[in-house]
């Protein structure tokens, strides 16, 4: 396979660094392996890829793509980190905060949210433009260890990717259309399902934001300690090229 | 990490007020410390909760406003800054987005959120010791807004501090870069939302 892989390896640019890609590979992952960081919310490490909130969205050959579903071809010149993309990535985001009830003062994953940290590392400092939709959305107590507050929830997928092809569960699903669609769990309340704490989808790390909450562990992390109190999402990526 | 310039000619004047927010803001003003000693050479504070004065004496070089508009008279405020300062700032979470008081906004399954709130606050709630069983009515109080309204909505806001509250830190070097003319954004590491 190695052999397989070096055979079929090729160079492309990302915002002019040369990037070593494998046929098949997608922009994201030879990315990720070369140390060059592409924002990401709904991709997760070990989930397969969706490109649904296309926070990664680079350009390629002219066209806008999401990185993390587009495969890699030789040659090709990506943008990645140019003004008018961190601008549309800090619009996406500051809508999906928009769009919810997003509540970072009150959050018990203030610190440890993925959402949160996007927006500190595109700089969501000014003024809004868009208003607040304020839903009303409702909070799953039901299951003895796990919480659902919704309000928080962005829609990524990855807690129904992971309970799909990790724990081979399907507790998650997605229902409705458009502005509509939501993350719902397959019964009347998640007590209803076969949901484990133990579940992949339920850990810490799946759920990017603080939807998916395991009770009794609230808060546990000191503030200066917590994940991104430590430095910026894509840090760990970034530092591999250093 | 002190950016201040020597003192102009003539002292900037800065006013500052609390709207629907905890104080907690004003406080973390105080979280510059030491380095307020330098921050007064360049500046004379106006109206503040700091010098107790309730009205505008002089036009502003810069307002910073804390909390967001619960109420009317928060708006009255909101706009007397508006009009009084050249440079308004939205100091702190509850001031950029409406904070822990717009959890009012979004009650789950309720129509009326504010009637739901203040019902549950002192009518209905279980722990509660309201022995008139009526929400208050003093024509003194302020009336209530539907919503709790980040600044933003309501006026222009030409900066935003994020933070809850702010660090002293990130406080002190937005002023003192705004004073020397010198503030093109935060750095990344600065910016908190909690």
């Amino acid at each position: 396979m190695s052999d397989n892989r070096r055979e079929s390896s090729f160079v492309f640019t990302i915002d002019g660094v040369e990037v070593k890609a494998f046929s098949g590979q997608t922009i994201m992952e030879a990315a990720d392996e070369a140390g060059v960081y592409i924002p990401r919310l709904c991709d997760h490490e070990g989930l397969r890829h969706q490109g649904s909130c296309r926070v990664c969205t680079v350009k390629a050959g002219g066209r806008s793509v999401a990185a993390c579903t587009q495969p890699a071809s030789p040659g090709q010149s990506v943008d990645n980190e140019t003004a008018s993309l961190t601008k549309m990535r800090r619009d996406l985001v500051e809508m999906l905060f928009h769009e919810g009830n997003h509540l970072c003062p009150i959050c018990e994953a203030s610190g440890n949210c993925e959402l949160q940290a996007m927006a500190y590392r595109l700089d969501m400092t000014e003024a809004t433009r868009f208003p607040y939709l304020e839903p009303c959305r409702a909070l799953d107590a039901s299951h003895p260890d796990i919480a659902l507050d919704t309000n928080r929830c962005i829609s990524c997928g990855r807690c129904i990717r992971a309970s799909q092809d990790v724990d081979g569960k399907g507790v998650f699903g997605y229902v409705g259309r458009g502005i509509h669609r939501r993350v719902a769990v397959n019964g009347e309340n998640l007590a209803d399902t076969d949901a484990e704490a133990a579940d992949h989808a339920m850990s810490s790390e799946v759920c990017p934001v603080g939807c998916i909450i395991r009770k009794r562990v609230g808060f546990v992390t000191p503030i200066g300690e917590r994940e991104f109190d430590k430095g910026l999402i894509g840090h760990e990526i970034e530092e591999k090229r250093k | 990490m002190n950016d201040l310039a020597p003192a102009p000619h003539r002292k900037a004047r800065i006013a500052t007020a609390s709207l629907a927010g905890c104080f907690g803001c004003h406080m973390a003003i105080l979280d510059i410390d030491e380095r307020l000693i330098d921050l007064m050479k360049l500046v004379d504070v106006d109206r503040s909760p700091l010098t107790d004065k309730k009205r505008f004496t002089d036009r502003c070089d810069i307002g910073i406003i804390e909390g967001g508009c619960c109420n009317e008279e928060n708006v009255h405020v909101l706009h007397d800054f508006r009009r009084n300062c050249d440079v308004l700032i939205a100091l702190g979470q509850c001031a950029i987005m409406g904070g822990l008081p717009a959890m009012r906004n979004a009650i789950m399954h309720s129509d009326a959120p504010l009637r739901e709130c203040l019902d549950e606050a002192y009518i209905t709630g279980k722990y509660i010791r309201n022995t008139t069983h009526q929400v208050p009515n003093d024509p003194a109080l302020p009336l209530l807004l539907d919503e709790v309204y980040p600044c933003a909505q309501v006026v222009e806001i030409d900066f935003q501090i994020p933070g809850c509250a702010p660090s002293g830190d990130i406080i002190f070097d937005t002023l003192a870069k705004l004073l020397n003319g010198k503030f093109r954004g935060f750095e990344p590491e600065m910016i908190k939302f909690d």
